[in-house]
């Protein structure tokens, strides 16, 4: 076995040729790494699309009535942005692609427990992807119901509905596979000496992720089966003609769709967690609290659903608990915000790509959160429900928390998954870009939403003109931004500096005591853990950038 | 060493323990896929009471007794097998998996001819038959039709992965020392059967 490893383990990754060559070699590897680089592949193609259609939604926006496309376009336009960029960019993200890559390694395993269900979930995820794609050009016209799916629109529309639910469906099957694997690797293939506790955070995220993506996810499953169901043989379960309920429809809806929020958010604060204390060089602040505060958060996350639908009449009691539902995942989410900010404090911080990502995220959470507590207020809710405020709400959660989060993910690990570094002043001005031209994008959203702005309208009254104008200048910077980042993390593959050196940015969990990049089996002797993860304390890396600093 | 040989030492990493955690977390994504679907049963039933005891009564009794019976008993041959192979009784397991198969083929056999009965009868989605009847009729033979679907589904897949693991059996990949997956395959068909348990109360007792 000792004989195998080393000969597996000779070459990196990357170069490792198996019993297939070439592209099969990517396509039917069972390399946790390669999955995840399958993934990153697949999932940053339709991230372009999606920005695609999100660009051109703002351009329509740029001036009332007709500017580029009618209004039907307008309603594709907006549910493929919508479904795309969930289900293919934000869930898939953090845990298919960096969770994949790296769980084995930070927990010092050589793989995932089921290797084969981890290619099988890949390939469930690229059909369902190009299910997406195809209802576009399928006659009929793409979907226009919003990645909502509400009834009864979504059984009278007369576009491309099912392939659209069928998509959603064989990705939700995806998911549940990845997080089935997340869960029982982490119980049974944890190294030797890693208590639950030695865990790093991002561990832990991804390990509160999957109970949410297996748990939730087969109720959507179901929800959306139905509805290809109703609207091929009229069953009526939702179909008021018929005597179904829509709003039943809503609350099976929400049940996944909500708790799916933290599995877009969640993974992005392991990331986060990860990087503030390499680049604060100090021990995280309040390790337990931030590990069991994702667990709190998946708990409370999964009771809060029904705050999506304040306004469709359900009993004043009901919208009391789930108004105070609501607010309570708050205080695990605060929680994590505090204790990174802790950790800052007095550090000696290293001002990097990843870290300036990380602190974005922060701040941009920040806001999202607490603009997500004010429509948990039911009677804030009743005015601003369906405006252009939720749209800036749900932009500052997802993109720029998670989405943050996933770039802050691609520069910390970047230079370990190729072995090439970046170059740090583009990525800089990158983030720059990208930090001003959201807040440009989408801070109008939320004034005009307050004004009265409502969401998913291709039309409006010339009295909103002026924000919708900032917010699509916004929309340039933002892409510039993409640009220069996605250039320079792609020039970094082809023109990089390679690199060799294990730990990069000086981090204390086991992904830098790997070799760079991995080889096939991760290590040549599965490591052993002693103490927790970021003791900084007794670091190497500390010591020598002090003695740096006293000559 | 070649390194094909290296990628079959990187597949077999044996951990049944392990195996047997991700087939419990699978089949509570099942329970839960069902769950949907339960909810909207209860909702449904609570809203129309006395249309799903109405409905209720064109059910037979008999066939789903029937089919209960065949289905509890089903379960008892594929632990019997399980119990087999583990005290190392090749032929006793085989025995036992293949009468859990002709079981298995029985319970569709009798859903066969009670579906087509009633679509004979004109009960079926969207049929002028079922919309001339009250909402809450159309809503319990929708779930009816749906939920049954669903399992009988379950269990033509259940019989494909019984018939999988019998050949593995007879091929002796499965043996006394190695049966995790025959173990798996017989928490999936227990998994079959419980949800007829709650399937056949649910529609067919409550007249």
């Amino acid at each position: 076995m000792t004989a195998h490893s080393s000969g597996v383990n000779s070459v990196s990754y990357l170069e490792y040729q198996g019993r297939h060559k070439g592209l099969k070699g990517w396509i039917f590897s069972t390399d946790h790494k390669r999955i995840g680089i399958l993934y990153l592949i697949s999932m940053l193609t339709f991230f372009a699309v999606g920005v695609t259609f999100g660009f051109l939604m703002r351009l329509e926006l740029i001036s009332p009535g007709t500017t580029i496309m009618d209004p039907q376009t307008y309603n594709s336009i907006f549910t493929l942005h919508g479904i795309i960029m969930i289900f293919l960019f934000i869930i898939p993200g953090l845990p298919a692609v960096f969770g994949n890559f790296f769980l084995p390694i930070m927990i010092g395993a050589k793989d995932v427990s089921f290797p084969r269900l981890n290619l099988l979930s890949w390939w469930l995820f690229a059909i369902g992807g190009l299910l997406a794609i195809v209802s576009v050009f399928l006659p009929g016209g793409p979907a226009d119901t919003g990645w909502t799916f509400y009834i009864p629109y979504s059984v009278r529309s007369g576009t491309n509905v099912i392939p659209a639910l069928l998509a959603a469906f064989i990705l939700g099957f995806s998911s549940i596979l990845t997080g089935l694997n997340f869960i029982t690797t982490v119980h049974r293939l944890r190294t030797k000496g890693m208590g639950w506790f030695k865990m790093p955070l991002f561990i832990w995220s991804l390990y509160a992720t999957a109970w949410i993506q297996v748990l939730a996810t087969p109720i959507v499953g179901i929800t959306l089966l139905l509805v290809v169901l109703e609207r091929l043989m009229g069953f009526g379960i939702f179909d008021p003609a018929l005597g179904g309920d829509p709003v039943l429809y809503q609350h099976l809806f929400w049940i996944y769709s909500h708790p799916a929020v933290y599995i877009m958010i969640l993974p992005a604060m392991g990331v986060i967690s990860e990087i503030i204390p390499v680049f604060a060089r100090r021990t995280i602040f309040g390790y337990k609290f931030i590990a069991f505060s994702s667990l709190a958060i998946a708990l409370f996350g999964s009771l809060v659903w029904a705050h999506h639908m304040f306004t469709v009449g359900m009993s004043g009691a009901a919208m009391f608990i789930f108004s105070l539902l609501t607010f309570l995942v708050a205080i695990p989410s605060a929680v994590k915000v505090f204790n990174w900010v802790a950790t800052l404090y007095k550090g000696s911080i290293y001002i990097e790509p990843p870290l300036l990502f990380a602190l974005a995220f922060i701040f941009l959470f920040s806001i999202g959160g607490f603009t997500g507590l004010m429509q948990g207020a039911l009677s804030v809710n009743m005015h601003i429900h369906d405006t252009s405020f939720i749209v800036a709400h749900f932009h500052y959660v997802m993109f720029g928390g998670t989405g943050f989060g996933i770039f802050a993910a691609m520069h910390y690990w970047w230079p370990k998954m190729f072995g090439r570094k970046y170059k740090i002043k583009p990525a800089k001005i990158a983030f720059w870009f990208l930090f001003v031209g959201f807040n440009v994008l989408y801070f109008p959203m939320f004034v005009m939403g307050w004004l009265g702005m409502p969401r998913r309208y291709f039309d409006y009254l010339p009295e909103y003109t002026p924000y919708h104008r900032i917010s699509t200048i916004g929309s340039w910077i933002l892409i510039t931004g993409l640009i220069i980042m996605f250039y320079n993390l792609y020039s970094a593959l082809r023109r990089g500096e390679k690199t060799s050196e294990e730990n990069i940015w000086g981090g204390e969990t086991l992904e830098w005591k790997a070799k760079t990049p991995p080889p096939l089996e991760n290590f040549d002797e599965l490591p052993e853990v002693s103490e927790a993860p970021y003791e900084y304390k007794i670091n190497d890396f500390v010591e020598e950038k002090e003695t740096e600093e006293v000559h | 060493m070649s390194t094909a040989e290296h990628i079959v030492e990187h597949h077999i990493h044996r951990d049944d323990e392990g195996a047997r955690l991700g087939m419990w977390l699978f089949l509570f994504t099942e329970l839960l896929l069902f769950g949907g679907m339960f909810i909207a049963y209860s909702v449904y039933r609570f809203i129309h009471q006395a249309e799903f005891h109405l409905a209720a009564k064109e059910l037979n009794t008999l066939f789903g007794t029937f089919n209960t019976i065949i289905l509890l008993t089903s379960s008892l041959t594929m632990a019997l097998s399980i119990a087999a192979i583990q005290k190392d009784k090749k032929t006793l397991s085989v025995f036992m998996q293949i009468i859990t198969i002709i079981f298995a083929a029985f319970f569709m056999v009798n859903k066969y001819f009670e579906w087509s009965a009633k679509i004979h009868h004109g009960i079926y989605p969207g049929s002028e038959e079922l919309l001339m009847k009250s909402n809450g009729e159309i809503l319990f033979f929708g779930l009816y039709y749906i939920m049954t679907g669903l399992h009988g589904l379950h269990v033509i897949i259940g019989v494909a992965i019984i018939a999988y693991m019998t050949v593995g059996t007879v091929k002796g990949k499965i043996n006394s020392g190695n049966f995790v997956r025959l173990e798996a395959a017989g928490l999936y068909w227990h998994l079959v059967d419980i949800i007829w348990i709650f399937l056949f109360p649910l529609f067919y007792l409550i007249t």
